[in-house]
């Protein structure tokens, strides 16, 4: 990677690197730095208490969620909850499905994507900047604006409520087109150019030269990918009309409606419904941040 | 690519010619997908909204009879409206929230990768479980938020989603929450391109921490700021699963949002026609909002 002096494009924001200093603010009085900190510590405690509540609330009886004053630890943890919630949903059917569902988008995305940005990044045709502008114009459309000719679309191909309809739908957007052009761009030309004077296809230089140079976006994406197909609601909302299609997001949802006044139970299926995420999130945050930094877009 | 430049005319045809072929074998298998499910249904609205058609019967023609009745339907006007609202509502206060996110983990600070962390997760968390959290947060009797009020001595704190009033603030306080974290990571990018020298300069010519604010971040966050309101404005205007899990529209109609419209009229009750017709209208709002702003935008930087 580094070798041939290659840097990831616009990145600054990692989440563990130490930020560059703004010099602007580096002498500033110790009164105002004390009152950053408050002000930062009061704005991570807004930011984070809604998961705590989720929680604690997981782990509490039901008659504990809601009381006044407001038990912030429960007297005794009840794990049995997690336990529950297993018994009286399809939470594994629901699972299965998101699981597949994100996989394979994911894949087709990367794949498809990766492959398209290249035809655009590096390889000079007529008409090329006009396709280009009509997949950039679709990103700035809502997708609520076209769903509807969509679903008749679908429903034409005999895929709503499949699986194959929520595939469809999310494995060929703009996106991943955009964000790996966008890095492909960063690549020096003159590397593919040597590589073309080889005798190497257009193919080979981008199975040889580009992919494994662009790992770092190629890890972005399947991670935004992977987290945007897991948490759409809306998607699944319109066409997975049978109950064993459910996703974990639809699931929850019925199963929101069905309980509503068992809420240690809603939270800790809120609770297994996020947990994937905030793995993988913890485990690639660099990778978020480099895609977000590099595209500004996301789903 | 200066060797093949100098080749002979015919040479060159062929070139073109391969790289055509070559191009387009990298685009299609992407491009398919694209053109099908999304370019194509972008070009049929313009033919639906002018159809009477439920999902059964047979497309018909009904030239502006949808936009007609748009234009007497009342519930059509309050979707409207409350996308407005909440529009007008979240676009500042994420910004506002953001930026001082950005400034404040723009330091060599302990801890600021956690921070950073920590903001950011609300965004990649799923809208559903969002939603059921904060609606017990705002539970008017036995919440935190509103026991909270009560401590600092609110005596009848709001009823949020229970109340037509406040349920369209509670939305936005939810929305704000959830968003502020990824609109912090792209003005902490922006933060980052301006020259430190700026500052310097700035400090050497006795400038305040206020002035140094107003005359150097913020001419310099220029770009990343219009990239956000472009952003911030397409993400409103769209609001939808947040409303529909948190409140389904209500109380009444107080937080029915155009996307929601769209949806209540297409899918529940299958006047695609119709519904398309709504849908040019989001889909007119987004494209106009976004097109001035980059009029505004290219008209500044030519200045």
């Amino acid at each position: 990677m580094t070798t041939i002096g290659l840097t990831t494009p616009a990145a600054p924001a990692t989440m563990d690197g130490p930020a560059t200093p703004a010099p602007g603010r580096r002498v500033a009085s110790r009164g105002w730095r004390a009152a950053g900190y408050v002000a930062l510590v009061l704005a991570v405690v807004a930011l984070l208490l809604p998961f705590y509540w989720m929680v604690m609330s997981s782990l509490k009886t039901n008659s504990d969620v809601f009381t006044v004053p407001i038990k912030w630890v429960p007297d005794t943890l009840v794990w049995r909850n997690y336990v529950d919630i297993w018994q009286r949903s399809d939470m594994t059917t629901w699972l299965r499905n998101t699981l597949l569902l994100s996989v394979l988008v994911t894949l087709l995305q990367v794949l498809t994507g990766s492959f398209a940005a290249y035809g655009f990044a590096r390889i000079r045709f007529p008409g090329r900047n006009l396709l280009f502008l009509a997949y950039i114009g679709t990103i700035a459309v809502p997708w609520q604006s076209y769903m509807i000719p969509q679903f008749i679309l679908m429903s034409k191909l005999h895929l709503s409520n499949t699986l194959w309809a929520i595939v469809a739908l999310q494995a060929f957007g703009a996106f991943g087109v955009f964000l790996m052009k966008q890095f492909y761009e960063t690549i020096p030309e003159e590397l593919s150019e040597s590589a073309r004077v080889d005798g190497l296809s257009e193919f080979g230089i981008y199975r040889r030269i580009m992919l494994p140079l662009s790992r770092p976006a190629l890890a972005s994406l399947t991670l935004l990918t992977f987290v945007t197909t897991w948490n759409d609601y809306l998607g699944p909302l319109i066409y997975l009309r049978s109950p064993e299609l459910r996703t974990i997001q639809l699931g929850l949802r019925t199963f929101i409606s069905q309980y509503n006044a068992e809420y240690a139970l809603i939270m800790t299926g809120s609770v297994l419904s996020v947990l994937p995420v905030a793995v993988i999130f913890l485990l690639g945050q660099r990778h978020f941040v480099e895609g977000i930094a590099t595209t500004g877009l996301k789903g | 690519m200066a060797a093949t430049l100098t080749r002979p005319r015919p040479g060159r045809s062929r070139l073109v010619w391969r790289n055509t072929i070559a191009g387009w074998s990298f685009i299609l298998p992407n491009f398919v997908g694209f053109a099908l499910l999304t370019l194509a249904p972008v070009m049929a609205l313009f033919y639906l909204a002018f159809t009477n058609w439920n999902v059964f019967g047979v497309a018909e023609w009904t030239g502006l009879a949808n936009f007609r009745r748009m234009w007497g339907d009342a519930s059509f006007w309050t979707a409207l409206r409350n996308t407005l609202y909440y529009t007008v509502l979240h676009i500042p206060l994420t910004m506002a929230a953001a930026l001082g996110l950005a400034l404040l983990l723009n330091r060599r600070i302990r801890g600021v990768g956690f921070f950073r962390t920590a903001a950011f997760f609300p965004y990649i968390t799923s809208i559903v479980a969002i939603a059921v959290v904060w609606n017990q947060l705002f539970s008017p009797e036995y919440g935190p938020v509103n026991a909270f009020l009560r401590a600092v001595g609110v005596h009848s704190p709001p009823g949020w989603t229970t109340s037509a009033d406040w349920s369209m603030p509670a939305v936005v306080i939810v929305g704000t929450w959830r968003e502020m974290g990824y609109y912090m990571l792209l003005f902490l990018a922006g933060l980052q391109t301006i020259p430190t020298q700026l500052y310097e300069a700035a400090k050497i010519d006795g400038a305040t921490a206020w002035q140094r604010f107003r005359h150097v971040t913020i001419p310099g966050l220029r770009p990343t700021t219009f990239f956000v309101v472009v952003m911030l404005t397409i993400g409103s205007f769209k609001v939808f699963d947040l409303i529909l899990v948190m409140t389904e529209g209500g109380p009444g109609q107080s937080t029915l949002v155009l996307s929601q419209y769209i949806y209540q009229k297409g899918f529940v009750e299958n006047q695609f026609g119709y519904a398309s017709a709504v849908s040019i209208v989001l889909f007119a709002i987004c494209f106009g909002v976004t097109a001035v702003q980059f009029w505004i935008n290219n008209r500044r930087e030519n200045r």
